[in-house]
Parts: C-alpha cells; sequence; structure tokens
C-alpha cells in the first residue's frame, strides 16, 4: 500500500474524530435548549427552591455550560460517563451488558441480512426488467414503508403468538447457553433483517447496475467473455467499493432500527436503556447513550470511506 | 474471377435489418428500424470505411459483425456470414467463440473502456488467452512487439501500468494492439480517433494504418469524418439514416461522387470567405491579458493580445488545453483577469461581470458549443429570443413578438417556431435560436464558444454560412473559438493560434497561414487531415524530416 | 392537461388512497361513529357489525379512534413537512446560488447534524423538551430539513453551471430572475417527488415516537401512539394493534407510489432535455 492512500485515511479518521467531538457538543448542547433544568427535572414541580439549590450545587449546574461540557468530555474520554440520575447508577457499568447485547442481536441480524441483500440485488441485476426484478423492488418498496413496529408485532403476532414457536419477549440473562440465546433472539433479529433488507438491497442493484452499463463491460463481452466471467473478472472488482459502501451506510441504519426493535421485544440492549431514560428525563445517560449510538454510526461511515478509497485503483496506483 | 473474388471473401453481410424499441416518455414503447436491408462485402485483408451523419447506423452495423447489439438493439433480418458461415445462427455460444478471437473491436474512448481496475498487460492478453490461442508468454511477447509497432513509449514496461496512469493517445494505441493480439480476421474501429486532439491523432491514425498493413488483417473503419477514413481505408460506405447511399472505391468516393449527398459530405468545408483588410482601429482590445482559475499558480493565459475590427472575425484556434475558451471567459468577465485590461471603444471594461453596466453587456454576447444546455428547457423559443429585447430595449407585446419572427426569419425558421420548447428542435435549429438570441440584443460582438463542433458536418456547415450572411447584414464581429482549422480557414479575417495558454502565432488570415511557420503552427496545421489519398504518409514524411532537420 | 388514462395503475391507486385517507382527517367528526375518548363497550371486543374494527385497550371505538388518529398523524406530518421543506428548501437554494462562506458555513452545520442518525438526536432533545404538539412539529421539521438542504442545494448547483443561467448572467440578469425564472421551474420536478418521500418519512419518525411513547401524549392518539396502547393485546393474540401499524404502512405505500410516478415523469421529462 503506498503513502497517498495512508495518508488520505489517517485524513479521513482525523476527520472523523473531529466530526465526534464536533457531535459530542451538539449533544451537549442538545440537552441544554430546555427551559428549567435537570435539578427541576429531578425534583419536580413541587420542589421548594432551597433543595433545588442544594441539587444544582451538588451538580455543578451553576458553573457556566462550557466549564460541564469539558468536565463531561472529560469524563467520557477517561471512561467515567457518570451516574444515572434516576437510579443512581454508575452508567458505565450499566451499559456494558447491554451493549453487548446490542452487538450480538446486531451481528446476527446483519450476519443474515447482508449477504441476502447482495444476493437478491445481483438477481435483480441478472434478471433486470423482468418479474424477479419487479417483484424485488415492488417489496422493496413496500418494506420501506412499513414502520419497524408493523414489521415487528406481525411477526410476533404469528411466530410467538399463533404458531408459538419462537418467544415473543427476547429475555437473555448472563451466562445464558449460546443456542438458547439465538433461539430469544430469532424474531427481533428477523424483524431488523426485514427493516434494512429492502434498502440494502436497491442500492445493491444499483451499485452493479451502474458499474455493468460501464464501457469495460461492454469490452468485456466483445472479447467472448462468458457472463459470469464478465461479472467475475470485470464488474466485481469495480463494485466491491460501492457495495462495502451500501453494507456500511445500511448497518448504520441499523442503529436506528434496533431502538425500536429491542423496544417491541423487550431486549435489554440500549435501545432500550435509551428510551427507557429519555422517558425518565435522565439527561446523563441520555447524553452518554446518544454519544456511542452517533460515535458507532460514524465509525461505520468512516470504514466505507476507507472502504472506497482502498478499493480506487487511481489511489492505489497514483501516477 | 467470380470464383477468386468468392474464397478472399472475409465477411459478407446481406440485407441487414436492425431494430430496437424506445421508450418515449409518456407513450407506448415503440419500435424503430435503425438499418434498413443494408448488404456489404469486405475481402480478406481489406479496410472499408463506414461513414455517416449521427444516426447514419454505421456502429450499429460495425457492432452486428460480432453479432452485438447495444442496449435492446437487435438484428431482425439479414445474414451476417463471417469466413463462410451466418453468425447469427450460431446463437450466444456462437457469438462468444467469435469475439475476441474472430473479430476484435476498438472503442471510440479507450479511457473508458479499459477496466480501472487492471493493469494494461492482463487485459491486453486476455482474450488471447480466454480462446486459447496462445500461451501467456506468447501473448504477452506478441503483445510487446505490438506496442512497438504502435511506437508507444517504454513497450516492455507499459504493459504493467493501469489505464489512468496512460495517455489518451496512448490508451488508444494499447487499445489497438489489444485488439490485435488475437490475431483475429477482422478488427471494427469505431471513430478510434474522434476524440483526441488533431496532432495526436495523426500519429494514432499512422500507428492504426502500418498496423493494419503489416498484419494483414481486414477491418470496419467508422467515423464521420471522410478525411480521416480516406487515409486508412480501401473502399467507402456512405450511409445515412440507416440505408446505403453510395459504396465505392475510396478514390471514387471522394474524387467523384455519384449521390448529391456524398458529394455534399465531400464539398462540405468548401465555403468561400475572402478575408478583409483589417479596419484602422480595433473596437475591442485585450492587452497583456494573465489569468488562472481560483487562487492556483497555474497560469490559464498568459500575457496574451489580440484586437478585434468591426465586423470581422477574429478565429482563436488551438486544442484541448490551450486556453482559448479562457480567452473568452477572460473577455466576458466571467473569469476577471488577473493582469493586463480589455478596452471596448477606447475605454477599459471592468473586469468583473458584476461591475460592469448594461449596455457593455449587450455588446458582447455569447454563442456556447452545447446548444441543449444554453437554453432553458422550460422556456419556449419566443421566451428565449423575446428576453434580449425585453432586458435591454424594454420591447414588449405585440412589438416584440413582431421582432421575435423578424429574428426567426432571418435565421431561416418560420415564426411557428415561437411557441416551441428547445427540446423539440434538432441539433441545427437549437443553434440557430442561439444566434437568434444574441442577435437580439444587436451587439457588436459575438463569441461563438466552439459553435460547430458538437453538430454532424452538413449541419455545421449550415451554421457557418449562416454566421457569414448574418456578420454581412448585421455588421457584426466575430471572436470563434474553435479547435477545427478547416472551419477557421473559411469564417476568419484574422488568426490567433494558441498553445499553452500563449498565443504562438497572429495576423491576418492569409498571413498566419503562409510559410515560414513556427514550429507548432506547423505541426497543427500539417495535422489536419486532407481530403486526399496519401495524405497521411506524406504529413508523416514530413514531419520525420523536420524533426531529423533538428 | 393530465389524462387520467395514462395515469399507471399502481399511481391511480396511491392517488385515492391517499385522497381517502385525507378525506377521512378532514371530516373526521361526521364520518366516526363515535367520539374519540368515548367509552362504549368491553376491552378489546373483537370485529362485529356494530364496531367494524372493535374496540381498544379502555373499551373504545376502534374505527373512531383511528379515523380521529388520521386526522393527528395527518396534521402533524403535513406541518412536519412544510416546515422542513420550506426551511430546506430556501437555505439550500439560497446556498446554492450565493456560495461562499454562507454556504461553507450551512453545508458544514447540516454535515454535523446528518452525522447522527435522526431518531438519536431526536431523542437526545425530546428528553429535555417538553412533550407537546408544537415541539414534536418542530423538532421533526428541523431534523428532517437537513435533508431536503442537502438535494435542493445539489439540484440547484447542477443547474446554476447549466450554460443557460450563465447566459443569464452575461445577459445582466439578477438574481431574482435567475432563481425564480431559470433554476426553479427546472428544480420544481425532482423537489416535488421528494416532498412525497419526506411526508412519508415524516410520518413513520412520528408514528415511532409515540409509538416509544415520547409523541402525542394520551389521551390523544395518532396511530403509533395507538399502537403502543394496544400492544399488550398481541400476546393474547388480539390484533388491535396491528390496525392502525397496518394504516401507517398503508398511507405510506400510497404515497410512495404516487411520488414514484411523479419521479418518472420527471427523469422522462430530463430525457426530453438531452
Amino acid at each position: 500500500m503506498s503513502s497517498p492512500i495512508l495518508k488520505l485515511i489517517a485524513q479521513r479518521i482525523a476527520l472523523g474524530i473531529v466530526l465526534l467531538l464536533a457531535v459530542s457538543v451538539l449533544i451537549f448542547a442538545g440537552t441544554q435548549i430546555l427551559p428549567g433544568d435537570v435539578a427541576q427535572a429531578i425534583l419536580g414541580q413541587s420542589a421548594t427552591p432551597v433543595s433545588l439549590a442544594n441539587l444544582r450545587e451538588q451538580l455543578g449546574l451553576n458553573d457556566p455550560a462550557y466549564l460541564r461540557y469539558f468536565r463531561w468530555l472529560g469524563g467520557v474520554v477517561t471512561g467515567d460517563l457518570g451516574t444515572a440520575m434516576s437510579s443512581g447508577q454508575d452508567i458505565a457499568t450499566s451499559i456494558s451488558g447491554r451493549l453487548w447485547n446490542t452487538l450480538f442481536l446486531a451481528f446476527w441480524a446483519a450476519v443474515v441480512a447482508v449477504p441476502l441483500a447482495i444476493i437478491l440485488g445481483l438477481i435483480a441485476v441478472r434478471y433486470r426488467n423482468g418479474w424477479v426484478d419487479k417483484l424485488i423492488s415492488g417489496l422493496a418498496l413496500a418494506s420501506t414503508s412499513f414502520p419497524e413496529f408493523f414489521i415487528g408485532y406481525v411477526l410476533v403476532y404469528f411466530f410467538a403468538v399463533k404458531w408459538q414457536i419462537f418467544p415473543g419477549i427476547s429475555t437473555v440473562y448472563e451466562g445464558m447457553p449460546f443456542l438458547e440465546r439465538m433461539q430469544a433472539i430469532a424474531l427481533p433479529a428477523t424483524a431488523l433483517t426485514l427493516v434494512v433488507l429492502a434498502h440494502m438491497m436497491r442500492m445493491t442493484r444499483a451499485a452493479i447496475l451502474n458499474v455493468m452499463q460501464s464501457a469495460y463491460v461492454e469490452t468485456a463481452e466483445l472479447k467472448g467473455l462468458s457472463a459470469f466471467n464478465v461479472i467475475r473478472r470485470h464488474a466485481f472488482p469495480n463494485a466491491i467499493a460501492p457495495i462495502i459502501n451500501v453494507v456500511m451506510l445500511n448497518l448504520a441504519y441499523l442503529i436506528v432500527g434496533v431502538v425500536v426493535v429491542e423496544v417491541i421485544f423487550v431486549y435489554p440492549g440500549m435501545g432500550q436503556y435509551l428510551v427507557d431514560h429519555v422517558t425518565k428525563r435522565d439527561v446523563p445517560v441520555v447524553q452518554a447513550v446518544g454519544l456511542i449510538f452517533a460515535a458507532v454510526y460514524i465509525s461505520l461511515n468512516i470504514i466505507a470511506d476507507i472502504a472506497a478509497i482502498v478499493a480506487n485503483p487511481r489511489l492505489r496506483h497514483p501516477k | 474471377m467470380a470464383d477468386q473474388q468468392k474464397k478472399s471473401v472475409l465477411l459478407d453481410i446481406r440485407n441487414l435489418r436492425i431494430e430496437a424499441t424506445v421508450y418515449p416518455p409518456g407513450e407506448p414503447p415503440k419500435n424503430i428500424v435503425l438499418v434498413h436491408d443494408v448488404s456489404l462485402t469486405l475481402e480478406k485483408g481489406k479496410v472499408l470505411g463506414l461513414i455517416g451523419e449521427s444516426g447514419a447506423g454505421k456502429s450499429t452495423i460495425g457492432l452486428s459483425s460480432m453479432g452485438y447489439g447495444r442496449g435492446g438493439v437487435r438484428i431482425t433480418g439479414g445474414e451476417v456470414i463471417l469466413n463462410g458461415r451466418d453468425i447469427l445462427k450460431g446463437g450466444k455460444e456462437g457469438f462468444r467463440k467469435l469475439r475476441g478471437r474472430e473479430v476484435c473491436y476498438v472503442a471510440q474512448s479507450a479511457a473508458a473502456a479499459f477496466n480501472p481496475a487492471h493493469k494494461l498487460m492482463d487485459q491486453v492478453v486476455e482474450a488471447t488467452l480466454l480462446h486459447g490461442t496462445a500461451t501467456r508468454a506468447e501473448a504477452e511477447k506478441r503483445a510487446v512487439a505490438l506496442f512497438k509497432k504502435l511506437s508507444l513509449p517504454n513497450p516492455e514496461t507499459i504493459g504493467e501500468r493501469f489505464p489512468h496512469q496512460v495517455s489518451g493517445g496512448q490508451l488508444q494505441r494499447v487499445m489497438t494492439a489489444m485488439a490485435l493480439c488475437s490475431e483475429p480476421d477482422l478488427i471494427v474501429f469505431d471513430e478510434p480517433t474522434t476524440a483526441l486532439d488533431v496532432t495526436t491523432q495523426i500519429d494514432v491514425l499512422a500507428a492504426i494504418k502500418d498496423a493494419i498493413r503489416d498484419t494483414h488483417v481486414a477491418a470496419l473503419y467508422i467515423t464521420h469524418d471522410l478525411a480521416v477514413v480516406a487515409q486508412v481505408s480501401d473502399e467507402i460506405m456512405v450511409l445515412r439514416h440507416g440505408r446505403l447511399v453510395e459504396w465505392g472505391g475510396t478514390r471514387q468516393i471522394i474524387k467523384e461522387p455519384r449521390q448529391e449527398y456524398t458529394n455534399a459530405l465531400v464539398s462540405v468545408h468548401e465555403i468561400e470567405h475572402h478575408e478583409q483588410k483589417p479596419g484602422t482601429t480595433p473596437f475591442l482590445s485585450v492587452k497583456n491579458v494573465t489569468a488562472a482559475y481560483g487562487r492556483s499558480h497555474i497560469k490559464v493565459l498568459k500575457n496574451v493580445s489580440v484586437d478585434i475590427y468591426p465586423g470581422q472575425t477574429l478565429a482563436v484556434v488551438g486544442e484541448s488545453g490551450s486556453g482559448k475558451s479562457t480567452l473568452a471567459r477572460a473577455i466576458t468577465g466571467l473569469l476577471p483577469p488577473e493582469e493586463g485590461t480589455v478596452t471596448f471603444d477606447g475605454r477599459p471594461l471592468a473586469n468583473r461581470l458584476a461591475d460592469r453596466p448594461k449596455e457593455d453587456l449587450r455588446q458582447l454576447q455569447m454563442i456556447y458549443q452545447m446548444a441543449d444546455v444554453a437554453m432553458n428547457p422550460r422556456q419556449t423559443v419566443g421566451t428565449i429570443i423575446g428576453r434580449p429585447l425585453e432586458f435591454y430595449f424594454g420591447i414588449r407585446g405585440r412589438e416584440r413578438d413582431k421582432r421575435v419572427a423578424e429574428l426567426l426569419d432571418k435565421i431561416e425558421m418560420g415564426k411557428g417556431f415561437s411557441d416551441r420548447y428547445p427540446a423539440e428542435l434538432s441539433g441545427g435549429q437549437k443553434q440557430r435560436v442561439c444566434i437568434a438570441r444574441s442577435l437580439a440584443a444587436k451587439p457588436k460582438l459575438i463569441i461563438c464558444d466552439e459553435v460547430t463542433s458538437a453538430l454532424d458536418p452538413l449541419v455545421a456547415n449550415g451554421i457557418l454560412k449562416l454566421l457569414l450572411e448574418l456578420q454581412k447584414e448585421e455588421n457584426v464581429a466575430y471572436l470563434f473559438i474553435t479547435h477545427d482549422l478547416a472551419t477557421v480557414k473559411s469564417i476568419a479575417d484574422s488568426i490567433a493560434v494558441m498553445y499553452r495558454g500563449e498565443v504562438v502565432r497572429y495576423g491576418a488570415k492569409s498571413k498566419v497561414l503562409t510559410p515560414p511557420f513556427d514550429a507548432y503552427t506547423d505541426l497543427l496545421l500539417s495535422s489536419v487531415p486532407e481530403m486526399e489519398i496519401g495524405w497521411l504518409e506524406k504529413a508523416i514524411k514530413g514531419r520525420r524530416m523536420a524533426s531529423a532537420g533538428n | 392537461m393530465l389524462d387520467i388514462k395514462r395515469i399507471p395503475i399502481p399511481a391511480l391507486i396511491g392517488i385515492v388512497l391517499t385522497s381517502l385517507f385525507v378525506l377521512a382527517a378532514i371530516f373526521a367528526p361526521f364520518i366516526a361513529p363515535h367520539g374519540n375518548g368515548e367509552i362504549i363497550g368491553d376491552v378489546w371486543e373483537p370485529m362485529s357489525s356494530a364496531h367494524w374494527l372493535g374496540t381498544d385497550n379502555l373499551g373504545r371505538d376502534l374505527l373512531s379512534r383511528m379515523i380521529y388518529g388520521a386526522r393527528i398523524t395527518l396534521f402533524i406530518a403535513v406541518l412536519a413537512t412544510a416546515l422542513s421543506f420550506s426551511l430546506g428548501a430556501i437555505l439550500g437554494f439560497s446556498a446554492a446560488v450565493f456560495g461562499g462562506w454562507y454556504d461553507t458555513l450551512l453545508s458544514r452545520l447540516v454535515d454535523l447534524l446528518m452525522s447522527i442518525p435522526t431518531l438519536i438526536m431526536g431523542l437526545v432533545v425530546l428528553s429535555v423538551l417538553p412533550t407537546n404538539l408544537v415541539t414534536l412539529i418542530l423538532v421533526m421539521g428541523i431534523l428532517d430539513s437537513t435533508r431536503v438542504y442537502r438535494l435542493s442545494r445539489a439540484v440547484a448547483v447542477d443547474i446554476n453551471v447549466m450554460d443557460y443561467v450563465e447566459a443569464a448572467k452575461l445577459r445582466g440578469e439578477g438574481s431574482g430572475w435567475i432563481i425564480f425564472r431559470e433554476i426553479l421551474p427546472n428544480a420544481l420536478s425532482p423537489l416535488v417527488s421528494e416532498l412525497g418521500l419526506r411526508f412519508i418519512y415524516a410520518v413513520l419518525f412520528l408514528s415511532t415516537l409515540s409509538f416509544l411513547g415520547l409523541g402525542v401524549q394520551p389521551p390523544d392518539a395518532d396511530w403509533g401512539g395507538m399502537v403502543k396502547e394496544n400492544k399488550d393485546g398481541i400476546v393474547f393474540g388480539i390484533g388491535a394493534a396491528l390496525i392502525p401499524a397496518a394504516a401507517i404502512a398503508m398511507l405510506a405505500i400510497s404515497v410512495n407510489l404516487v411520488a414514484d410516478w411523479v419521479l418518472n415523469r420527471t427523469t422522462s421529462l430530463k430525457g426530453g432535455r438531452g
């Protein structure tokens, strides 16, 4: 690998870090735009001015916002996410198990969705404008219009209630045997897969189609290569980057889906944790979890960009 | 005699009919016929030129010899007999065996036709290896020999490069080597030099011609440029709207064309225009103008000075990257010069467009290369032509309609066109409307930026004639920017030759085109193909002598 | 100008269904058999001739709730879309035409906002803001305007470099003529079809928020909120929650069909431009 590529990658990562910092400011600022403050939120409308003042003092709310921001950021960087107001528990400790649960769920959804989307995308291209293609794009249109909870509850209604194949509530606990755990996440993982599948497939189709219409694919056909070899030798190497890009963007999409899906299946992950604490107006938790979600999202986008850089022959073999 | 001829026939196309399905917006799909009943034969080792304007079906016919149709194009009738068998009966498997082995293809844009992900050598030998006609070592040796023959630099190592690391002219030669590498019987050249600059074209053309001669391969050479095809082909077939117009030996076609259409194509550049003596005072002077894009230090214009006289044409000629279009942008104020001045009627023009008064803007009008993007697709022809009348002179209502009708008349279009939208016009009509729009402002100068380059030769000719007539009637001056020397000869009063941002030669047309030349003008002039058999050899020989003399 | 026979069938279905939803929303009090909060029977009664869709978790008529729900859903989604669209389009257009630091500043800000998933940013903000309709519309509208900004800026930038716009600038035309006469007529079609997509997104986003308990608050309910109210029935095999969920899907599909058709008409117009 040559140095201009490394330089570009380094630039992209540096840009990502800057972006993440900016996002942390935004998230912090987003929780400061309220009328009233955290102390008011904790103690409620009936709080006496004295107890409010005491709590403000205790939480350091009398300091200017930028000081509080840097204190918070310093904590985040050293792994201290603060304590939850509603329960008084350390946020980092509560999160670690849940983060793992969420990643486990998202991982298996991705393992199913990614290859399936690419294969369906390829089939749609192969039989372009035929009925298979039309059916696939019709389903894609439909499923981008479905709210996540519609897919989720339809699955529950049939697979958990009517046919009783899988549990409708995904209880997982530490030390749960692998197979049981897989059975527990079967429905939420399916729901997540369905949520991202259509979009990913539509974008894969477009990416491959774009490559298939280029002049060098025509050249390959005019050399007498078989359809399979045209795709393998000429279309595929150029389609990898856009496909990786599509996959990464959709994995980022999965993060949003995970929030709703976890609530549907009462799955003990980050998404449910976030929603719970938004309802409780527990600002420190919301900040911490929001930042983690944003960090994952930004990282996936950086990986997508880096993949595009690495796969570009113009950058790999400079003049 | 007939028998002997039959034996040497390589390709025999009989009554070919090719159709395509088009999907006009808002209408049911429609079948159109691209090629009507065309027959041709090609002997082994001979070159047949297919010539015609856009839509003539020449590429479609060329690709049919490989059993290939682009996007929905299909062969619906006739036979394509190659080496004695009808390839259309061979099916997909049959096509695959013949493509890349018996017939190879050289595309117009090699830059797009090479896969950016693979090294050149891998792509050059791919077809040979695929059909198993040689081992990898043999094929690579053959490729290197071809690179040498096509006078590519570093023939031993150029195969290790990726497409984007090689220039356009070189890529076109590598693509020719790729076609020749599998030692086919026939090569289809589809406008192989059209995208190249004229001084690059001549080298590529000579390389292709030598390679064809030495390898005894037969070729279908497709182009719109009769002068180019006259250099390489033994016979020429003229096509129009998918039908055969005339087919004969190269000499007969260019010297004694039998059909009126062929004659029109041959005599396309013969516009008579006698140069006018420059007046005493120019109305527009560009003095020592230097310009660069953005904050870059690369100067696109270096110390350029030219004068334009009332009612006369200054042609600015140069290849891509010469800065000729940038000169237009500097004069119009779109790209304010860093140094130097543009004076108009004896006073300096403001550098920036925004600082110029309306009256100055009115005096300088512009016509663009691509007429279809130079007109707002949501405005009617009447609005497009009428707006300058309204904007500069405040002419409205019936008076405006009357003036629009007069202008349409001037550009030889009826007043019925004023309600049409640009999408409903042909390429030539669009350019005429753009001319009318600029005339509506009654300017002293019209800047014409490659206005005929995107048009077919006959249509372009009509536009040039119209411009010359309008010049006489309206006494308007032109700054005519072009890469095409033939156009320059037929329209200019004075000429500025530009090269890498500098004016290398400037003066009255007769002076500029008369020797002794400077090196670049000599190269440029000697590179323009002439419609004369043997011109290429003469030009190349002259060039070798010149370089030997140095 | 528009011939009904030439509208493709899917688009026609989309138009009819969308109009039905809109009509139901407008005339809710006249159509609904019962009041929105009126308890008329047992909890989760099955579908019957008296109650076509059965009753909900509190024994209210589900059909009537659905009709009133359409009203709230469409009302919020339309206002949020209108806000996101006018904000995004105006800023996007002006950024493209004026360029310079104005463009850079806006574009970087939008990049920043878009680097956080909309739902996450929405949750962060809603954790501190009071839950009422105005907040909801503002949050949805502003967060979504980033996408409209990107599109309209891109469309306007593309058009702004066309030769016909340059010709107008050379003629000496002012910004008004250039924006409204040269750019806008050519940008309209892609923007109109985007309008449909933004509306779908607003419906889905609102439903998701309400489903999570952060959108419309009881006793009022949009369709997403109704899913939340009735979701506990699912485990007992009662499908009441699926009905509002399906209604959301159906509305989204209908609008999608219309938007798709508009987009296709646009691209064929582009074909005419050459």
